[in-house]
């Protein structure tokens, strides 16, 4: 096809389809555009649990009541878990990234099936609508925590169900995106483009998919055994009908802990996607990191009791899982080391992404460290229900997770939106992000180990300069998430237009494709033979336009 | 796709296996008049396990289809059955 022909193709974002307007962007079955709507439902959502966040922060600043009394707290808390957890990290990177990138990064014009792409997206706002629901009718906005720990969701008048429900069926819109990635994979891979051809981002939405698939479905059976107790009175987590609410934390768990490489595999895909590009070297250590990423997907269903270490599981069930947990380390470690194998010695280019990226390890391995600590049976007595551990899931999962959706956003920006954002304020944003991140979650891990207990509106005196610090922490990581959403969203609207194929340098598909891409990405499909991060043809001259 | 063969199982086997699942089924109410202690869901476990296997072959065609399929299935329920072994180190320990 000649160029002139090929200007005349609009892109996704100007393609006039059946719907005009919003009806365009919800009845859309344009993998891209479905996306961004995950993409737009994600950060509106995000501001409403940060303010809950920085809210509480603002409790904890002084002992005693200061802004808030002990329920209001604990409501806060739990609809901030579930806000962040079920409809942010646990779809997060493959709702929006993938959706968005996957077919463009495998050579696919879409994904499998489009329509059920597009249902996956209405399943998904039912269920925050329901879990909506929760908060304002009935009993009450639920106070048991993101958990909805037995007994005493059994016993709280709040609103449980409705909240758990919503969650099952967010579970469903994550069921049908793992089929849809999955089959995906399998069946649309350009031609040439084996499985060791295919781009690390790819294979951790794989690894991720069938996690979706296998897992979620437990959190489904558990919902529907607590109906059966509730509704016929079977005994199933209720000590007073003969149940074991052990049990309920073993279903629970079953799910929640793959749940958390839901949000993590990904994370790491973006990783190995952004440091080759900006050190302008091959990958290190393909292969390993194909590997560790499937055996992370494989070992992450075994090890969730490491959450109930304290909670009466016999010697035997305490070893294992401490054991498996140390086992899951490993493969993890592996990843570290080939993201800093493959910056040795490349040529770093200190662009937006690329300090997300390296901003990531730091982050992630602090995260992964004090995992190990609560992952040993003896330190996990002491630590359990300790603001050690809210640290340490958050330095996991907004470390992790956090910084790679923002990675991801920096990277992908100008082929998503066909516009630049600003470098300067991005920069700035990321540095006063990383810096109120810090602040806010180290004294945590100090708190935790001085025994200062999670969950809790109030504490000791001794506890008061931390806290001041970590409050302040808050707010300043709060200024840093402004200016980087005020850059994103005054770029996305009027930044300077770009139709630069390929701003950094990168080798994969999704940089020979027009920005922002066409409707179905492709005129011709492409033929891979190449491996996806080959630079040892780099010469050291760089795009001037960078 | 148009290309791929489709497989008609005769209903002789059809039948075959429909009386090989009511049989199942009825020693599976059967079994429960019998005590096996701890090995109660192990029974239970592996009559549900027989007859899936049978569903899933024949009436779910799995038996005909490529070799990807059924080593997918199988290593679903290997994780199925890790995760209820890992689960036991604390009920049967306890």
């Amino acid at each position: 096809m000649t160029d002139n022909t090929r200007q005349k193709q609009p892109s996704f974002l100007e393609y006039q389809g059946r719907y005009k307007g919003i009806l365009g962007w919800i009845l859309s079955t344009d993998h891209k555009r479905i996306g961004l709507l995950y993409l737009y439902t994600m950060l509106f959502f995000f501001s409403v649990a940060a303010i809950l966040g920085i809210l509480m922060k603002t409790q904890l600043l002084a002992p005693g009541e200061t802004i808030m009394g002990p329920q209001t707290y604990n409501s806060f808390f739990t609809l901030h878990g579930i806000i962040m957890i079920f409809i942010i990290v646990v779809p997060g990177l493959p709702a929006v990234f993938g959706n968005f990138f996957l077919p463009i990064m495998i050579g696919a014009k879409d994904v499998a099936f489009p329509r059920l792409n597009l249902l996956s997206w209405w399943v998904y706002i039912i269920g925050i609508l329901i879990v909506l629901t929760s908060q304002f009718t009935g009993g009450g906005p639920p106070d048991t925590g993101w958990t909805f720990y037995a007994p005493y969701s059994f016993q709280t008048p709040t609103n449980v169900l409705p909240a758990v429900f919503g969650a099952f069926v967010m579970g469903f819109s994550s069921i049908l995106t793992g089929i849809n990635f999955v089959v995906t994979i399998h069946r649309l891979r350009a031609p040439g483009m084996s499985w060791l051809k295919m781009p690390l981002f790819p294979w951790t939405l794989y690894g991720t998919a069938w996690i979706q698939i296998l897992a979620t479905p437990v959190i489904g059976i558990t919902l529907l055994l607590i109906v059966a107790e509730r509704m016929l009175g079977i005994g199933f987590f209720d000590p007073a009908l003969g149940g074991d609410p052990i049990l309920y934390q073993h279903l629970f768990w079953i799910y929640s802990h793959p749940a958390v490489y839901i949000m993590i595999l990904p994370a790491m895909g973006v990783i190995s996607e952004i440091i080759p590009v900006f050190s302008k070297k091959s990958i290190f250590g393909y292969r390993a990191i194909v590997l560790s990423t499937m055996a992370i997907a494989f070992v992450g269903y075994f090890v969730w009791g490491h959450h109930m270490f304290t909670s009466g599981m016999s010697g035997r069930a305490l070893f294992t899982f401490s054991f498996l947990t140390f086992l899951v380390a490993i493969p993890s470690a592996i990843k570290v080391f080939n993201w800093v194998a493959t910056m040795h010695k490349g040529s770093l280019h200190l662009h937006t992404p690329f300090f997300w990226a390296v901003s990531f390890l730091f982050v992630f391995m602090v995260g992964g460290l004090t995992g190990l600590v609560l992952g040993a049976l003896a330190t996990n007595v002491h630590l359990h229900d300790t603001h050690f551990v809210v640290a340490h899931f958050h330095f996991i999962v907004f470390g992790g997770t956090g910084f790679a959706f923002m990675g991801a956003i920096h990277y992908w920006f100008p082929k998503m939106f066909g516009r630049m954002y600003d470098a300067k304020w991005a920069n700035l944003g990321w540095g006063i992000f990383f810096i109120g991140f810090l602040s806010l979650y180290l004294p945590m891990f100090y708190l935790g180990m001085m025994g200062m207990p999670r969950r809790y509106y109030d504490y000791l005196p001794e506890f008061h300069g931390p806290n001041i610090l970590s409050s302040l922490g808050a707010w300043v990581m709060i200024s840093g998430i402004l200016i980087i959403f005020a850059n994103l969203i005054r770029s996305a609207r009027s930044g300077p237009r770009t139709s630069e194929k390929n701003p950094w340098g990168g080798k994969t598909l999704e940089w020979q494709v027009d920005t922002p891409p066409t409707l179905e990405n492709y005129d011709e499909i492409p033929r891979v033979d190449e491996t996806p991060y080959d630079y040892r043809d780099y010469t050291g001259i760089d795009n001037p336009n960078n | 796709m148009s290309e791929e063969k489709t497989h008609i199982v005769p209903y002789k086997t059809q039948i075959v296996v429909l009386i090989v699942l009511l049989i199942l089924t009825a020693l599976s109410v059967a079994v429960t008049q019998l005590e096996f202690g701890s090995y109660n869901t192990l029974v239970a476990m592996l009559l549900a396990g027989a007859k899936s296997v049978l569903v899933l072959a024949f009436f779910m065609h799995l038996k005909y289809e490529k070799k990807l399929f059924p080593v997918m299935v199988a290593a679903v329920m290997v994780i199925f059955l890790l995760v209820l072994f890992v689960t036991f180190f604390d009920y049967s320990y306890r």
